[in-house]
């Protein structure tokens, strides 16, 4: 009865520790996010270099127009330019803070829009070491999170974070999250597949901040550590606020958008 | 010469103990570093063209192996809520096997359908336990229609399923990797038979086929290893009749062992099935040194007190035909090093340098042990020794006809070499005692084939996949393999366009076809592959620029002959149907174990010639005749060349393991030959007496000891029939056989041979009676 005692007066600690490094991680989550808020819209100009084991490599290109939602997930519009038999495709997606995401996508050769109803956003997105659930909107419901500690990254003070993904279809068990303390953007994430095993780690170079508030990288490079394939992807010309509305972002606008 | 080396060798014995000692604890340390080899791609040279092109096309796309588990329902019914649970259940707990990276079964399979405008994509069974009937009909149907199931996830009729779980080894500790895997998947499959009572599971893929290869090393090394010293201790106490010889021998033959595997270790070679089979054959030729010596030193120690003496002369009178006898087996197989499969390379090198160790052991060891130990002198029986003569009388009485009827059966027998048949087919290397094999087999009757067949078809470039042309070429290709009789299933990615096709056109069965633009197609695939979920892209069927496809064909059991003749029809289609990028070789562990057989054939045709060339050089010097040199090879060859014709009319398959049988046994029938003759040439050079006398004396001295060895090695060979893993054991019996053979023909063919061709009566007298002396 004593020992039990004891061992409860012991683990109380622990399970506060637990609760206030969970409690840290989400307040960590929740400042990243805040401080990403109130760009409205952007766009931006997306190459993909997708690379094998072997060293082969295949390019493709996209353009990504998002509309800030502030009570849900961001709306996102994205038109294919390359490879060339896929131009004019546009793929357009409401994401939810919580259960399946809504995505339709314009077919030019078929000339008709088609919904796609899956769960699936585990998947690679067009061949790439990147999943859409790595692309999509980051929604801090998405995840649960807990706080590790504090380490120094690329001579940057950073929040070393372990977050869980909440969709039971997630291709993930955890994620391990980088961020900077000075301006909370993510610098490395580590990514464990559904038997825990270590699967990509993403980096991100190049950050550089618009309209005095808004960081982008540059560059956002994948490494699959089970199949040596990698992808990097080079976002370039970077516009926020031009103007898009809710109209440009549905099934309509689908068809037109070029 | 041998005299004052002899007498060394007993004055300094001590010391050669002590060193031999030294050299025991050197070469054993090596042993900590022997590992078993878990991998079916040892049995291939870095430069083998057939795993140079399988590498290639694994880099290409998904580099992998797999486990499939084999689901077989009680009630044969595989779509029922019970059984989709089961598959449910095991599809969601794969995820978990070590370094799995893609899980493939009927409930997973990414099912797409039409609504309106809506396409649906998602798993073809969720929670299987709440289906309706009409839901159950409903996936049954799709499920039976799927080309990309039936026959690979789903039998035909319904009655048996799998889940097929790819497994990306990282490859950083081989020797733990795989048996990892093997491990949790036996876990997983004894969960699911608590689970579900009604569902029993099989287990097979190329991981489960490595990890028999490790498996049944390591049982071989701890099952065949004792039985052989068994058999070896029975009979050297039946034919020594000394309990401290006998000690001594086993004593020798474990230090000769140990100092192989050590060498081994230090060596870095991993031991796979054949070189697994390194201690029995050690054990069983490290005998014969032991033997001839004691022999010897027993017989003298009946003429004189003095063991010293007795094992000088014993010393003096062995160690010449000893010293040959074993360079000339080390020899022969060290011709294994000709084979293109490696692990016979390791066999090869590793027997070689027991055989010397043995020897060494011998001459170091033993004769301090015999002086030192109180060895008695056992009973001499003549009974063996007066059937010999009786047998001899025969053969010189009845030269003709003895040699007319073993020319005969020599022919008879050789005639059939031709009834053999090349086959390579891994899943037979295990008999079925092995749970492998007879999973795998039920598989094949079942569900789908362990062998197959894949090709990497090349379009006109970047993004040529979704050329219609391309297209409906690789559905042409897919639809031939299909209507050919030696093939279970095709995958291929014009399948999933077409039914992609089809589901864009509300699902109206007249679109199941190739689309008609580029355009459509790879806006189709774009659609396609960001609705898959993880795991299960399309990356292990296309390649990175979407240039080419993987075609996967799956066999049933066929021959290697089959498998060969089937690629080559394949290849002729392509060549007169298809453009000149899409033409390709097919590749896959059949068709590198297809080939295997012939590749080592060839090498082994030349080591084996290289090996002849040795011993027959070796032969000549050492019986200092050219004549009899040339003789001799008559019963060297005749022997092997009688094996093969008998193995043709018994059994009709040979393969990898077989290749190697003829260079390995030319250095152990060699051994005969070379007892026989030097007494037959001592009869004749020193006693002066005629060839037929000479073949009775002949006889009468070394009959006994041919005969016993010869059935001690026989047994020795004998006993690795007994391994699961057929390749020992098929290489264990017809070493067996040739070694019978060889005695046949050293007792009736050779001395016939002698007394019909060396009858020159004034045989090289004047030059050789005075001044040579036989070294034999």
């Amino acid at each position: 009865m004593k020992a039990l005692s004891l061992l409860i007066l012991l683990s109380l600690p622990f399970s506060l520790l637990a609760q206030e490094a969970q409690q840290k991680g989400l307040e960590i989550a929740r400042e990243a996010d805040r401080r990403d808020t109130g760009f409205h819209d952007q766009t931006a100009d997306l190459q993909m270099i997708l690379r094998n084991s072997q060293g082969e490599e295949s390019r493709r290109k996209i353009h990504v127009r998002t509309l800030e939602q502030l009570d849900d997930g961001d709306k996102s519009l994205t038109t294919f330019e390359q490879p060339a038999d896929v131009k004019g495709t546009n793929f357009l997606s409401f994401t939810h803070k919580t259960g399946p995401d809504d995505q339709w996508l314009y077919l030019p050769a078929l000339k008709r829009v088609k919904r796609i109803s899956s769960r699936n956003k585990s998947g690679p997105f067009m061949g790439s070491e990147f999943a859409y659930e790595d692309l999509s909107s980051q929604e801090v419901e998405k995840y649960s999170y807990k706080y590790l500690r504090d380490e120094n990254y690329n001579d940057l003070d950073c929040f070393v974070v372990e977050r869980y993904p909440r969709d039971k279809d997630s291709g993930y068990t955890r994620q391990v999250v980088w961020l900077d303390k000075q301006e909370y953007r993510p610098q490395k994430i580590v990514f464990y597949d559904r038997k825990n095993s270590l699967l990509k780690t993403l980096t991100y170079s190049g950050y550089r901040q618009y309209l005095d508030k808004f960081w982008r990288a540059d560059e956002m490079y994948m490494e699959n550590h089970q199949t040596g394939k990698s992808t990097r992807l080079v976002w370039s010309d970077y516009r926020f606020k031009t103007g898009l509305e809710e109209r440009d972002f549905n099934r309509n606008s689908l068809s037109r958008t070029r | 010469m041998t005299r004052s080396l002899a007498e060394s060798l007993v004055r300094w014995r001590w010391w050669l103990f002590a060193l031999a000692l030294l050299a025991l604890g050197l070469s054993a340390a090596g042993a900590r570093y022997i590992g078993f080899s878990n991998d079916y791609r040892v049995f291939f040279s870095r430069e083998n063209p057939q795993l140079l092109a399988f590498e290639e096309l694994q880099n290409t796309y998904t580099k992998s192996d797999n486990v499939l588990f084999v689901l077989e329902p009680a009630d044969g019914q595989v779509f029922t809520p019970q059984t989709l649970s089961a598959v449910e259940w095991l599809t969601q707990q794969a995820w978990q096997i070590p370094y799995s990276i893609r899980v493939d079964s009927v409930t997973n399979f990414q099912h797409t359908r039409a609504q309106a405008d809506d396409l649906i994509v998602g798993d073809l069974v969720s929670e299987a336990g709440n289906l309706t009937d009409a839901q159950l009909r409903e996936i049954k149907r799709v499920a039976l229609h799927e080309p990309l199931l039936v026959h690979r996830l789903v039998a035909p009729d319904g009655r048996v399923t799998g889940v097929n779980v790819t497994i990306q080894l990282p490859g950083l500790d081989p020797a733990a990797e795989g048996p990892e895997v093997v491990a949790f998947a036996r876990g997983l499959a004894a969960d699911l038979e608590t689970r579900f009572p009604a569902v029993k599971v099989h287990l097979t893929g190329i991981v489960l086929l490595n990890n028999a290869f490790s498996e049944n090393s390591i049982k071989d090394m701890s099952t065949l290893v004792p039985i052989m010293f068994g058999v070896i201790m029975l009979f050297l106490l039946l034919l020594l009749r000394s309990l401290w010889s006998t000690l001594t021998t086993m004593a020798v033959i474990a230090v000769s062992i140990v100092s192989a595997i050590g060498i081994a270790g230090w060596l870095g070679i991993r031991l796979t099935p054949p070189s697994a089979s390194a201690p029995t054959m050690i054990m069983t030729l490290a005998v014969a040194d032991c033997v001839h010596l004691l022999v010897s030193f027993l017989q003298r120690l009946r003429h004189t007190p003095q063991r010293r003496t007795a094992m000088v002369e014993a010393l003096r009178i062995n160690l010449q035909p000893i010293f040959l006898t074993s360079l000339t087996t080390a020899i022969g197989f060290l011709s294994m090093n000709f084979s293109d499969a490696p692990p016979f390379r390791d066999l090869g090198n590793i027997v070689a340098i027991g055989v010397m160790a043995a020897f060494f052991y011998c001459i170091a060891l033993l004769p301090a042990l015999m002086i030192a130990l109180p060895v008695r002198v056992p009973a001499v029986r003549n009974r063996s020794v007066a059937f010999m003569d009786r047998f001899a009388d025969f053969v010189v009485q009845h030269r003709r006809p003895v040699l007319a009827a073993t020319s005969a059966s020599v022919i008879g027998l050789i005639i059939f070499i031709p009834n053999n048949e090349l086959n390579d087919e891994f899943v037979k290397y295990f008999d079925e005692r092995v749970p492998f094999r007879v999973d795998t087999d039920f598989t094949t009757r079942n569900l789908t084939g362990l062998y197959n067949i894949a090709y990497s078809l090349k379009s006109s470039g970047s993004g040529g996949i979704s050329e219609p042309d391309y297209l409906r070429k690789l559905d042409e290709f897919a639809q031939w393999y299909r209507r050919q009789p030696e093939v279970i299933h095709v995958s291929s990615l014009s399948d999933t366009m077409k039914r992609l096709n089809k589901n864009l056109h509300g699902d109206d069965p007249s679109w199941y076809r190739i689309p008609g633009s580029r355009e459509l197609a790879a806006q189709y695939l774009l659609l396609y592959e960001m609705s898959l979920p993880y795991g299960l892209d399309l990356n292990n069927q296309i390649n990175v620029d979407k240039s080419a496809t993987k075609l996967d064909v799956s066999l049933k059991s066929i021959s290697s002959n089959a498998t060969i003749a089937l690629e080559e029809r394949a290849r002729q289609w392509l060549a007169d149907n298809a453009p000149a990028t899409m033409q390709t070789h097919g590749a896959s562990p059949s068709v590198m174990f297809s080939h295997i057989g012939s590749r080592n054939i060839r090498s082994m045709l030349i080591g084996a010639t290289v090996a002849l060339l040795l011993i027959s050089l070796i032969l000549v010097f050492a019986l200092k005749s050219l004549r009899i040199g040339l003789i001799s090879l008559i019963p060297n060859l005749v022997p092997a060349g009688m094996a093969f014709g008998l193995w043709g009319l018994l059994v009709g398959n040979v393969g990898l393991a077989l290749s190697v049988v003829a260079g390995m046994t030319l250095g152990i029938v060699v051994d005969d030959t070379v007892h026989f003759l030097s007494k037959y040439l001592r009869a004749r050079r020193e006693e002066g007496l005629s060839p037929p006398d000479a073949v009775r004396y002949a006889f009468h001295t070394v009959g006994t000891a041919l005969w016993t060895t010869s059935v001690v090695l026989m047994a020795g060979f004998l006993v690795l029939t007994y391994s699961p893993f057929e390749l020992n054991a098929d290489m264990g019996l017809l070493t067996a056989i040739t070694i019978g053979l060889a005695l046949m023909a050293d007792f009736l063919l050779l001395p016939t041979l002698l007394m019909t061709l060396d009858h020159k009566d004034a045989y090289e007298s004047a030059q050789l009676a005075d001044s040579v002396k036989s070294p034999l």
